[in-house]
């Protein structure tokens, strides 16, 4: 239950964003980080954050989610702010305190900053992991990077080692929590000690969770191969991934959101952030 | 009858590795026949060759000596090429014990489609195998489940519909129920004996459960690298002492009545039913 | 050597979160001292969540463990020394081992414990004996022995911390009837010779008629019955209700009433229903 949170970040759900093609979910996904680096003032900053409040409209997911999954980054957000507040030097000088000056500028990049950071994080979580499983990510990847395989790149067993590791990161988180209740039920001690002492203590855990996940893997080939697994060749799909109506419109709004950025950012006046 | 399998004088041995660990005989000169349809039990303690025997007609080894037919084509020897292996494997599947180990895919559906993938079956005629195969194992309703988060006896029903949606005649169960639960073993049982009716899909059942093997149509008895019993349950548990040599047991129905026999009482021993044993106990007191 | 009690103790999985279950609610059992006492239950029941309460892996949300006498988490900081009192077996413990032979393997509780060396080779001899381990196999690396064998040396494992009470999760899970037997009547022998309290959680019905003194039947995060094992199983009805099971010999007497044959409903062995039978014998 507790990994289900932390990896299962996936949300059912039957939106707009979540039947979009993934390959195109990438795409635009890549297209929308170059657009949120397009942006230098408040203005496109304002334009790009309403997109993205549409997008979570569209997706139909509860926003509660999507703030708490920006918890884990208030320290680096939190940290980018202060250092932009005082060590950025612009014009209007708010008041200084010995060696530390404050400026408008330096509160105002602050800001754009961390609007930027958040866009990030939300617009690509929203598209790439909320909205899509992680199996039709790795299609999505292995059919974008299809061509690659022609100059004789492993596109194939890249994208099976990743659905295979996405299959396999709870089943061993789980076993690796087994393994340390088991040794602490013997003494074990992890928490308490110098460093090497620690890390030393890490050696029961570790033998056995390697043991089992080689255990495993062997027991996994042996699976597929019963299962007629012989690589990429000669498979087909039951998914196959289709393009349709959503997409088209999601790459047109984003071109044009594009656009829209780029003409306020040469036509508008206002503060530019720096970074 | 059809037959399915048919091995004559199967060995084989394990080779020693470089840690000086020595050779090992795990199976000597078996033979035997299986038939389309059938349901067979194997039993056998630790180490006496089950497992070996299930890779071998799954061909993950290659037998040292001895021959194996799959559907009538000879699968051992020199002149094997690699479609006839692919055919067999196409045929004959296995589910295996640690439920984890087997299954590829994140979500339920996407697993059951794997195998069909692999042979390359057309995206439409998948979808509809793996409905099909869902349906007939009852888990049409966690189709985009992550396969993790099911019990074991619903993963091992995963794999099992994986195999269905391959269109399999024959699935070995390699100790496949021993992971899971009294519930977990029950629906997969469950499963295995309807599809064996319904579907006449050839069940190879290795198991440390008397009671499971009592389901079957057949018992094959392994010790030490060899079968040394092969008949109806009722004529393999008749031989109670044997099997209590072989480090096996007997149900309790089958030992409660061989006690009363060596008693002196003239009762049946081959009933595996409470109710039929019952009867039985009545039937020889009131004489 | 010790019994442990517990008293009003609630447990609940991921409070706060939406995936929120109670599973222990509000137990009250005594484990017994000097005997071996089984644990069933249906998968969920709260069984497991019980074991992890038992040595102190998870802190109970209310409710106490009182271990002889004493509550476990008196003094949270110590509760290390609680682990070593109480052992704890788990589900397929071949799984944890990783020295490099099985007597250092062995030797990993006594030397947490910070026992002096010649305890610790005593504790570990011992504990191979109790485990039935043969001598000449612990100075292999533990990877290198048989699946039963592996078993063995993990019990020992925690034998060898001689716990006050040793509690085994599954100790037979997928062994073999000829292994399970033997390992099973090892742990009986164990208890007899040593006096630790045992408790043994497993869902084979026949093994726990066979070697239990006491049965505790849990559902639903409560445990629902307790008694000797005829009593519990005399009782078929309301182990089924809670998805339980009753041995295969106790649905022939009660199959055997029905037919007019009343041989009584606490049967539990074939023994047992032998000497019943045949009258006098047994019982």
């Amino acid at each position: 239950m507790k990994n289900s949170v932390a990896f299962g970040q996936y949300c059912e759900g039957k939106s707009f964003l979540h039947k979009m093609d993934p390959r195109w979910k990438l795409v635009l996904a890549v297209f929308y980080i170059v657009v949120i680096f397009l942006c230098k003032n408040i203005f496109t900053f304002a334009l790009v954050a309403l997109s993205a409040i549409g997008l979570v409209a569209l997706s139909e997911i509860n926003p509660k989610i999507i703030i708490r999954s920006l918890k884990p980054l208030v320290m680096i957000i939190c940290v980018t702010a202060i250092i932009n507040i005082f060590w950025l030097k612009g014009e209007t000088l708010l008041f200084s305190f010995g060696p530390i000056s404050v400026y408008l500028e330096g509160i105002i990049n602050a800001f754009l900053i961390v609007v930027r950071v958040i866009l990030l994080v939300s617009v690509t979580t929203l598209m790439l992991t909320y909205t899509t499983t992680p199996i039709a990510l790795t299609d999505g990847l292995e059919q974008l990077l299809a061509p690659l395989a022609k100059i004789k790149l492993p596109v194939h067993e890249f994208s099976m080692m990743m659905t295979i590791a996405l299959r396999f990161i709870p089943t061993l988180l789980e076993e690796t929590e087994k393994i340390m209740n088991a040794q602490r039920a013997r003494g074990a001690d992890f928490s308490t000690g110098s460093l090497k002492q620690r890390a030393k203590a890490l050696v029961p855990i570790l033998i056995p969770l390697f043991i089992s996940a080689f255990r495993r893997a062997e027991e996994l080939a042996i699976a597929m191969e019963c299962r007629c697994y012989t690589g990429g060749e000669g498979r087909t799909r039951m998914n196959v991934l289709h393009s349709s109506y959503r997409d088209l419109v999601g790459l047109i709004v984003t071109v044009l959101l594009c656009l829209a950025v780029v003409l306020i950012n040469k036509f508008a006046p206002g503060y530019r952030i720096s970074m | 009858m059809k037959e399915l399998i048919r091995a004559e004088h199967l060995s084989y041995a394990y080779p020693s590795d470089e840690d000086g660990v020595p050779a090992h005989q795990a199976l000597k000169d078996v033979s035997f026949t299986i038939n389309e349809g059938e349901f067979v039990a194997i039993l056998g303690h630790n180490g006496s060759g089950k497992s070996t025997l299930a890779k071998l007609l799954c061909m993950v080894l290659e037998a040292d000596e001895g021959s194996l037919y799959i559907g009538g084509k000879k699968m051992t020897g020199d002149s094997v090429s690699d479609e006839d292996i692919y055919s067999a494997r196409r045929d004959v599947g296995m589910v295996f014990q640690n439920p984890d180990n087997q299954l590829v895919a994140t979500i339920v559906e996407e697993d059951v489609a794997f195998g069909c993938e692999n042979l390359g079956v057309p995206s439409e005629k998948i979808r509809k195998r793996v409905d099909y195969a869902l349906a007939t194992v009852g888990m049409t309703k966690y189709a985009r489940h992550e396969t993790h988060r099911l019990s074991g006896g619903q993963k091992q029903r995963i794999a099992i519909a994986g195999a269905i949606a391959m269109k399999r005649k024959c699935i070995i169960f390699d100790e496949s129920t021993a992971m899971l639960d009294p519930a977990g073993r029950k629906e997969v049982m469950g499963t295995i004996a309807r599809l064996n009716r319904e579907e006449n899909l050839t069940v190879i059942h290795i198991t440390h459960y008397m009671n499971e093997a009592t389901m079957a149509d057949r018992v094959i008895v392994m010790s030490d690298g060899g079968i040394i019993m092969d008949g109806t349950p009722g004529e393999v548990f008749n031989r109670a002492t044997e099997l209590w040599d072989a480090n096996l047991d007997v149900p309790q129905t089958t030992e409660l009545l061989w006690k009363l026999k060596e008693a002196g009482y003239d009762v049946k021993t081959d009933i595996f039913d409470p109710c039929e044993c019952a009867a039985e106990i009545v039937r020889v007191l009131k004489k | 050597m010790a019994e442990i009690q517990i008293k009003d103790l609630s447990y609940i999985y991921g409070k706060g979160t939406p995936y929120e279950m109670k599973a222990l609610d509000n137990v009250n059992i005594t484990f017994g001292d000097n005997m071996i006492t089984g644990l069933i239950g249906h998968t969920g029941s709260g069984k497991s969540t019980l074991v992890h309460m038992l040595n102190g892996l998870l802190r109970p949300d209310s409710g106490q463990v009182i271990l002889g006498g004493k509550d476990i988490w008196a003094d949270p900081k110590k509760i290390s020394s609680v682990r070593f009192r109480v052992g704890l077996v788990m589900q397929y413990p071949e799984y944890q081992l990783f020295d490099e032979t099985v007597k250092k393997d062995i030797a990993f509780g006594p030397k947490n414990m910070g026992m002096k060396p010649e305890e610790i080779e005593k504790a570990v001899s011992e504990a191979v004996k109790f485990a039935g381990l043969r001598p000449e196999l612990i100075e292999k690396s533990p990877f290198d022995l048989s699946g039963g064998q592996k078993r063995r040396a993990a019990l020992a494992g925690v034998m060898a911390m001689k716990p006050e009470v040793l509690v085994l999760d599954e100790p037979a899970a997928g062994l073999d009837p000829g292994a399970r037997r033997e390992i099973l009547s090892r742990i009986r022998d164990y208890q007899r010779e040593s006096g630790t309290s045992v408790i043994i959680v497993s869902h084979s019905m026949e093994d726990m008629a066979m070697y239990c003194d006491r049965v505790v039947v849990m559902s639903h995060g409560t445990p629902v019955m307790e008694g000797t094992p005829a009593e519990v199983f005399s009782r078929a009805d309301e182990l089924f209700s809670v998805g339980l099971d009753v041995p295969e010999v106790t649905k022939v007497a009660r199959a055997l009433k029905e037919c007019g044959v009343d041989i009584g409903l606490d049967i539990y062995t074939v023994k047992f229903a032998l000497g019943r039978l045949l009258g006098g014998g047994e019982i």
